[in-house]
């Protein structure tokens, strides 16, 4: 289990995250929704050691990680897929799965996730990850490098920005993948299609989490009391 | 050959070898072995140092390797090696030069490469530079490339320094005649206290020209880089320069783009970038098990592949 007690992060003045508790389990989807600026990005970075908080726990299985640098939370098995991919000039998809990925045949490895999210493997796996690739490219292969990381706890960040609506299908299909493994599959999103896969929902407004438990209960409550503040029909529509 | 002069030659030309074809291995300033074949003449200078190399016309995928190793300190080598590609050739060249120097006495290599290419020809041109050794002495290295380009032909210079080596003045230029097509891929690594100068200087004189130059430099510790480019459209023509730099430590990198436009269909574009590595790119990299260090040395290899 994945457990946040009491997290609060400050920058300045501002109070960004307000007291955040909850509990992430095995075998669970989690959605983290909430209108723009409410704190969902800066939680889930917190949880990847991106950002420390300024005040509360982490603890993955029992153990105490707050002391822990990025790369070492990576290796307990937590993976980010980040909202904006990043680009490396020079660095191809090949060398991030060969560097990531325990296995002796990468190629391999990276056809399996390529295809996937989509792509055609034998078309990107010695592509740069830069500018020559398009913004739902990027997208697709920040995913594939995600889930070829095998992990246990996985992050990911606003997954549906730059995938297109006829792909949604192949991205739900992940997440119940990861579900079938046991994994904690733990999802910023805005998008109503990924909210009903969910199990479990998290609503945050304004820093303070104003609402955490399971899709069936928290789904209606979301499109009856906070769709209007939340966004409203774009965000739900 | 010993151990030395084997992994200099590995290193630079990929040589495992002496290789088979036409080949000219020179060391310590003189010339060590030569070979010419039935397409590929390969003949000394008569009035300096350094070799003529003449490429038939209609020759296809041939290579010639013409590496320069310098073993001990004390070598100052300047050399003159003109290449005459016949029309219709499609040919591989390798060069580049490699120092091992363990002494207190510099050594330094002056390549000075000139190339003509016949019309419609093909030239690959793959260079690599690297000095190792433990010695005091500095390694140097100066490589000149001129090359001056018929109709339609093709030259393709990858142009990489792989460390080691204390001081660089690299010079090409270029004149480029109708269709002519000009790719140089440079990639320089400098640490300590290094210093690697890189000058270009390509005129787009024919209709249809185009030159892309792409160069990729990391400066670490003390060293210091300077790229300087002036690429001149004097007619229908397209030009493109790309100077990235990472700069790691103290390090320091001066970038001058020039262009020059003297025809209204000129399209010439010079784009520059240096900076630390960035530190979303470190942070991407920890998110997959790496710590810091790992993540700048994959992010410097893959910048510098």
């Amino acid at each position: 289990m994945l457990e946040l007690k009491n997290i609060s992060y400050y920058a300045g003045n501002k109070t960004i995250l307000d007291n955040i508790s909850l509990n992430f389990d095995y075998g669970k989807i989690v959605a983290i929704t909430g209108h723009n600026g409410s704190g969902k990005s800066t939680l889930v970075k917190i949880i990847m050691g991106i950002i420390n908080q300024t005040q509360g726990n982490i603890l993955l299985d029992g153990k105490n990680i707050d002391k822990l640098k990025i790369n070492e939370r990576s290796k307990l098995g937590i993976g980010f897929t980040f909202q904006q991919p990043i680009k490396f000039k020079g660095l191809t998809v090949s060398d991030l799965i060969s560097t990531i990925a325990k296995t002796d045949n990468p190629v391999k490895c990276g056809c399996d996730y390529l295809s996937k999210v989509g792509l055609c493997a034998k078309d990107y796996l010695l592509r740069e990850l830069d500018s020559n690739l398009s913004g739902g490219e990027l997208k697709r292969i920040e995913l594939a490098i995600n889930l070829a990381e095998n992990k246990k706890v996985n992050i990911f960040d606003e997954p549906e920005a730059g995938i297109d609506i006829w792909s949604f299908d192949g991205l739900t299909n992940i997440f119940k993948d990861l579900k079938k493994k046991n994994c904690i599959t733990i999802i910023v999103t805005h998008q109503q299609k990924i909210l009903e896969i969910a199990d479990e929902i998290v609503v945050l407004n304004n820093s303070k989490l104003v609402a955490a438990g399971p899709k069936n209960k928290v789904l209606p409550t979301l499109k009856n009391e906070f769709c209007e503040k939340l966004g409203g029909e774009a965000m739900y529509g | 050959m010993d151990k030395i002069e084997k992994d200099l030659l590995l290193q630079i030309a990929d040589l495992h070898k002496i290789p088979e074809g036409a080949f000219n291995i020179r060391e310590n300033g003189k010339p060590l072995k030569s070979n010419s074949t039935a397409e590929i003449e390969i003949v000394p200078k008569k009035d300096k140092s350094g070799i003529d190399i003449y490429v038939k016309p209609n020759v296809k995928n041939k290579s010639v390797h013409i590496p320069v190793i310098i073993t001990t300190g004390g070598i100052k080598d300047l050399v003159y090696n003109d290449f005459y590609i016949g029309e219709n050739s499609e040919v591989t060249i390798v060069a580049g030069c490699g120092i091992h120097n363990a002494t207190n006495l510099n050594s330094e290599h002056n390549g000075i490469h000139s190339f003509h290419l016949g019309k419609n020809c093909v030239v690959t041109y793959i260079e690599k530079h690297l000095g190792v050794g433990n010695g005091m002495g500095e390694k140097v290295l100066n490589p000149v490339t001129n090359i001056v380009m018929e109709k339609n032909s093709t030259f393709t210079m990858e142009t990489t320094q792989l460390g080691g080596v204390s001081s660089s003045v690299r010079t090409t230029k270029a004149k480029l005649f109708d269709n002519a097509k000009l790719v140089i891929k440079e990639k320089i690594l400098t640490t300590k206290n290094q210093t690697a100068k890189t000058k270009f200087d390509v005129n787009l004189i024919g209709k249809g020209g185009s030159v892309d130059v792409i160069s990729r430099s990391v400066a670490k510790d003390n060293s210091y880089q300077n790229f300087y480019s002036a690429v001149k459209g004097k007619a229908e023509c397209f030009g493109h320069v790309a100077c990235d730099g990472i700069l790691v430590g103290n390090a320091r990198i001066d970038s001058t783009p020039k262009i020059v436009c003297e025809n209204v269909e000129a399209t010439l574009v010079h784009e520059a970038a240096i900076g630390k590595i960035a530190g979303e790119q470190l942070t991407k990299l920890m998110t997959l098990g790496l710590n810091e260090e790992e993540a700048e040395n994959l992010i410097i290899k893959g910048f510098l592949k």
